[in-house]
Parts: C-alpha cells; structure tokens; sequence
C-alpha cells in the first residue's frame, strides 16, 4: 500500500513545476499547456485524497474538473488563434498594446 | 519494495520527467508531448488507486481530446522554436532558491502529515464495484452540476463556433 | 527470480504476450494476402500466385522489400517526433490486442491457470477506446513532422476524420453497455449467452434484448471503417496515390509500420465487433444435447480444409507446391483428428473457433467495402459523421434506455 503522503507530494512537485512554466516560458501555448499541468497535478489529489477517505466524491470531483478543462481548451485555444493571427506572433511579451 | 511501491515510483518519475520536460523543451511540440507522457502517468497512478473509471476517462478525454486539439493548434499556427529567455541576474538565483525553499516546506508538510490521513474513514470501493458507485453518486447527489457542465460545454461550443467565423461573413 | 515465483501471473502475462504479438504479426501480413486476392478475385483478375503456391509468400517478399529498401530522411524534419510516428502508430495498433478474450476456457499447464486474452480490465472496453484515442497521434505527428506542406494537411485532414469518427465509434456501443451492465469484454460476452425470439435466433446483442442493436452495429461498422481510415473512407490516405499524404515522406520500414498499424487496428475493430454485436465466442447453436453434434463442426471444417489443401498440392509442379501444401494439408486432418478425438480439446477449442470464424466474417466484409465502393469525398466524409452517425447513435442509445426501462435488460 503506497502511502497518502507520497501522492500529496508527488501533486505538490507537479503544481510547482507547473507554475515554473508558467512563469517562464514565453509561447502562449505552452503556458496554457502549464496550466493543463497544474489542473492535472490537482486532480492527482483528489484522487489521493479520495482513496484515502474512503468516498468516492473526489473522483466525481475529478471528472468535473476534467470536464471544465476540456471546455475551457477549447474557448481558449480559439482565443489564442485570434490573437496569434492579429499579432503575427506567439510570444506572450509581444502581446503588450494595453502596457503603461 | 512491492509491486505497488515500485509501480508508483515508475510512474511518478516518469510524471516527473514529463514535467521537467515540459520546462525544458525549446519547441512547443515537444513540450505538448511531454505533457501527454505527464497525463498517461497519471492515468497510471490513478489505476494504481483503484480509480479505474477517472483513469479511463483521462486518457479518452484529456490525452486523447484535449491534448490532440493542442498539437493541431501548435501544427496550424506553425509555431516555431522560442527564443531563448535569459533567467534575471538580480532576481534569479534569490527566487529559484526560495521556490526551492517552498517547495520543500510543502513536501515536509505533506509528510508529515501521514497519520491525519491514516485516520480517515473505511477503504474506497475499488474494482468493478467502483465505476457503479461513481455513477450512482455522480447521477443522484451530483446530478444538478452534471446537467451544469452539459451546459458548460454547449455555451463552450457556441464560444469556439463564434470565435472561428470569419469576419466578413 | 524470488520475485517471479511469487508473482506467477506476470511470466504468464510475459509469454503469453509473446505468443500473442508473434501470432498477430503473422495474422497481419497474411491479412494484406487475403486482402489482395480477395480484391483480385472481385475485380476478375487472378492476384498474387507466382510467389510460392497461390502466392502465399508475397508477404514475405513484400516484408523482405520493406527490410531492404532504402531509408532516406527528408532534410529539416524533426527528428524525435518523425521517429516516434510511426513506432507510436504500430505500437498503440498492437496493444489493443492485448484486453481482447479469446475464450471462456482457461488453458491449465502444470497446475497453473490461465485465460486466453492477456488481460481482463473491469473497464476493457474503456481501454480500447482509450488507445483508439491516442491512435490520432501517429497520424497527426506523421503528418508534421515531414516537413512537407501537403503531409501536413494530408495528416490533419486524417486527424480530423479520426476525432469526428471517434464520437459516434463511442457512443453507438452505450446500448450494448447498457444492456450487458458492464465495461468488462468478458461480462459483455455472457451476457449474450442464451436463446431469444423463442429460441430460433441466439441471444446476441444484435438479434435480442429489448431492442437489438441492429442501428447500434451499423453505425459501429461504418464509424469503425471510418475511424481506421479504410475505403470508402480512405480520401487523405488515398492522396497519397495522387498528391500527398500524411506518410508521404516515410520510407520503407517506418511506411510498413503504418500499413501494419492499420491492418492491426482493422482487426482490433473486428475483434471488437464481435464481442458486442455477435456475440463473441458463443455458438450460434443451442446447447441443448439435441444439437451436440456442432461441437464437431470445428474439426470437420478443418479436416476438409486440409484435404483440400493436400489435394490442390498435389497437382503443383513445383518442389514448394509439391511438398509443402500436401505437408500442411495432413497437418491440419491430424491436427483435425485430434480435436475431434479428444474431448477436453474439443470443448476448449469451441469458443476461439466461433470467435476467430465471426472476425474472419467480418473482416472479409471490410474488404469486399474497399472493393466495391468508390471513395468519398472529404466533406461528404465529415457530413456522414457529424450529421447522420451522431444523431443516429445518439438516438439509438435514447432508445435503447427506454426499452430497458420498459423490458429490462435481458
């Protein structure tokens, strides 16, 4: 039997490397890809956490969460073929017209 | 070391070096298939907790849906390589290390927190009995936001159909 | 080696794994033979027959040809994701094979025992559709990684036909879950056991339950030949005969790993067909004693075919026709004798015959589709799909849970 704590860390390392990503890359794509990350590291837990509990709500949790994520990819992809479209470029420092 | 013991710290290594991968990919292809080998690990450890429905589910629809709609945009928009970020002198080397210091604030959080959990209530039902509870659950307390998120993804549709119309329609 | 005996299960999953891949490589080069002289034969003409007797060795031949042949890398390709396509592509293809059952009898050596399929997932079904999914990316990373305009669309034009397909493939199998009450291949199998239509037909999911599931298997079967790119729905792989496709740029052993990954997904989906449609490995006869005699039916289709391989060897000239066909035909009569001799044999051989005989059937309906139809066009392709498969299946699982409702499962 794999102990609950392994998972939680094993979730907190993926979250963290998720938001380094986030942080430091520049495609736009791929920091929407650090996000698809830090949903899935998140989902991780409550999977943990479900098994450990002994209910099954954190998986039902987890399909929602896959759910909104799916839709969210969708909407947000197409934002970004907009953008990279109208600004010729899929850096995210080139986005800056609204900068002080 | 167990089966399951060694099972997990395959999985989590690969999920780990998916991750880093991810970091470290200079093209955005690979970083997207860096994710893919990230989601099918988790899958893996979602296997591994006897969630079989869920780690079903994420590989029909996050690595198989999601993730195909990613690699199309990255092939359509062409994306090329990135230009190379140079990581700041001043505030760098102070802010990898204390991300390294939160980072193992939480991992020793998250250890030490074994017998909280252990407390907890009676094992899951796992194996085929699971995927009917889920279902169960999912369709009589859960039933007022599963009708949501259908609802969800219809305004996401129209959203995604609005947003690929031409302009001079 | 401690390790091993405790877990027995895992060298049985090992060799029987081993045994399986052999069998199914093997399967798919004789599929592209029997295909070849399946189309041949309908279009008046003769096929392969001067490699070896009724040329049964032009997949070796052609096998041979893809080993040999020169492999060029076009220039500026990603070299990572231009190897990985098609290893991806033949790898997912195989590994459906692994969650299918065989047989109900477990095969007993030496006191240990075994199922027939490799493995038995609660959520089998799942499972295939989860490496169905994943199957779009061979074709979708083939397609750019070529550095080439046209592979690029070939391979997107390809990926999308797979992802719209992919809908209806899954939903048009929801009423036989419904009516079977589980993800697992084995359970669906059983539930199928028994007489219907006051015992003429077999209880199969497509003759039987409340509501059969004769619109269920239709959209099935044409989302399944669209799902694996075959004819009439083979437009982005068919431009590769006339402008450009997704494994256009591929040379001769990565192009033979995607012409076996398609093979080995057609046989994937036929496999598939069978267990939800037909039935799987049950006999289409009663199991009343009055009709014991079918339990012969296997070994007397074998002797027969035998005897006519030996007899059609014997009037070669060659030295191979000459020795090796009456060789093999004897073979089958003993193999043949056997079966019928002992009885332990004969039961355990009842369920893989009947399962192999219905994904031969439909297999050679696959074949006998590219050999007919002509091909669609893209956007009637995609029309099929979105506009009558999914409303279709949709509609199909909409009535089958109001039969259930009304008649129960079974």
């Amino acid at each position: 039997m794999v102990p609950t704590s392994y998972y939680i860390i094993l979730s907190a390392v993926l979250f963290g490397l998720g938001i380094v990503a986030f942080v430091f890359k520049r495609n736009v794509i791929t920091v929407f890809m650090s996000i698809e990350l830090m949903l899935n590291a998140v989902n991780l837990a409550f999977v943990a956490f479900s098994r450990a509990l002994g209910r099954l709500d954190g998986q039902v949790f987890v399909l929602f969460v896959i759910v909104v994520a799916a839709a969210e990819a969708a909407v947000g992809l197409g934002i970004i073929i907009l953008i990279a479209r109208q600004r010729q470029s899929l850096n995210v420092e080139r986005a800056n017209l609204l900068k002080f | 070391m167990t089966l399951p013991l060694l099972m997990f710290f395959l999985l989590a290594a690969l999920a780990v070096a998916g991750a880093v991968s991810l970091i470290l990919a200079r093209h955005p292809i690979r970083s997207a298939l860096s994710l893919i080998v990230v989601m099918v690990a988790l899958a893996g450890l979602y296997l591994l907790l006897g969630a079989e429905f869920v780690a079903m589910v994420q590989i029909i629809v996050y690595a198989g849906a999601i993730m195909v709609l990613f690699v199309l945009v990255i092939m359509l928009l062409n994306a090329g390589e990135e230009e190379r970020t140079n990581l700041s002198r001043l505030a760098g080397p102070p802010g990898l290390l204390l991300a390294g210091a939160l980072a193992a604030f939480l991992v020793t959080a998250a250890a030490r927190s074994g017998q909280f959990i252990a407390a907890g209530g009676s094992e899951a039902p796992s194996g085929a009995v699971s995927t009917r509870a889920l279902s169960g659950l999912l369709f009589r307390e859960f039933v007022f936001p599963f009708e949501l998120t259908s609802f969800l993804i219809l305004v996401a549709i129209l959203g995604a159909l609005v947003l690929a119309q031409r302009e001079n329609s | 080696m401690s390790f091993f005996s405790q877990h027995p299960f895992l060298v049985a999953a090992l060799i029987k794994s081993a045994l399986l891949l052999f069998i199914v490589l093997t399967t798919l080069a004789y599929l592209t033979w029997f295909e070849r002289k399946v189309i041949a034969h309908i279009q008046s003409r003769w096929g392969p027959y001067r490699v070896g007797p009724h040329g049964l060795l032009q997949p070796l031949a052609d096998g041979l040809k893809f080993l040999f042949k020169e492999d060029p890398t076009p220039a500026g390709v990603d070299r990572l994701v231009y190897f990985l396509a098609p290893f991806l592509a033949l790898t997912l293809g195989l590994t459906s094979i692994a969650v299918i059952p065989f047989g109900p009898e477990p095969l007993r050596i030496s006191g240990y025992e075994t199922h027939l399929g490799i493995a038995d997932l609660n959520v089998g079904l799942l499972a295939l559709f989860a490496i169905t999914a994943l199957g779009v990316y061979g074709i979708a990373l083939a397609g750019w990684s070529s550095n080439s305009k046209y592979s690029l669309l070939g391979g997107l034009r390809s990926s999308a036909q797979m992802i719209s397909y992919e809908l209806s493939l899954t939903m048009s199998v929801v009423g036989v879950i419904l009516m079977a009450g589980s993800f697992s291949l084995r359970e669906i199998i059983e539930a199928q056991a028994g007489r219907s239509a006051w015992g003429l037909l077999p209880a199969w999911n497509l003759l039987a339950g409340p509501f059969p599931q004769i619109l269920g298997f239709l959209c099935y079967f044409v989302s399944a030949v669209a799902e694996t790119n075959r004819a009439p729905f083979d437009l982005p792989e068919a431009e590769s005969e006339l402008v450009a496709g997704f494994h256009t740029e591929y040379a001769s052993f990565k192009f033979a790993m995607f012409f076996m990954s398609e093979y080995a997904n057609m046989i994937t989906v036929s496999c598939l067909a069978t267990i939800l449609f037909l039935g799987g490995w049950l006999s289409p006869f009663p199991a009343t004693p009055l009709w014991s005699w079918t339990h012969y039916l296997p070994s007397v289709l074998l002797a027969g075919f035998g005897l006519l391989v030996l007899w059609d060897g014997l009037r070669y000239t060659t030295l191979l026709g000459k020795i090796v066909l009456p060789g093999l035909g004897t073979v089958f009569c003993v193999l043949a004798g056997v079966f019928a001799a002992v009885p332990g044999v004969n039961h355990f051989i009842q369920g893989p015959f009947w399962f192999l005989l219905k994904v031969f059937i439909i297999l050679f309906v696959y074949v006998w589709l590219r050999a007919t139809l002509p091909r669609l066009r893209y956007d009637q392709l995609m029309a099929i799909g979105w506009k009558l498969l999914l409303p279709a299946s949709i509609v199909n699982v909409i009535v089958t849970s109001f039969a259930i409702l009304k008649w129960g499962a079974r």
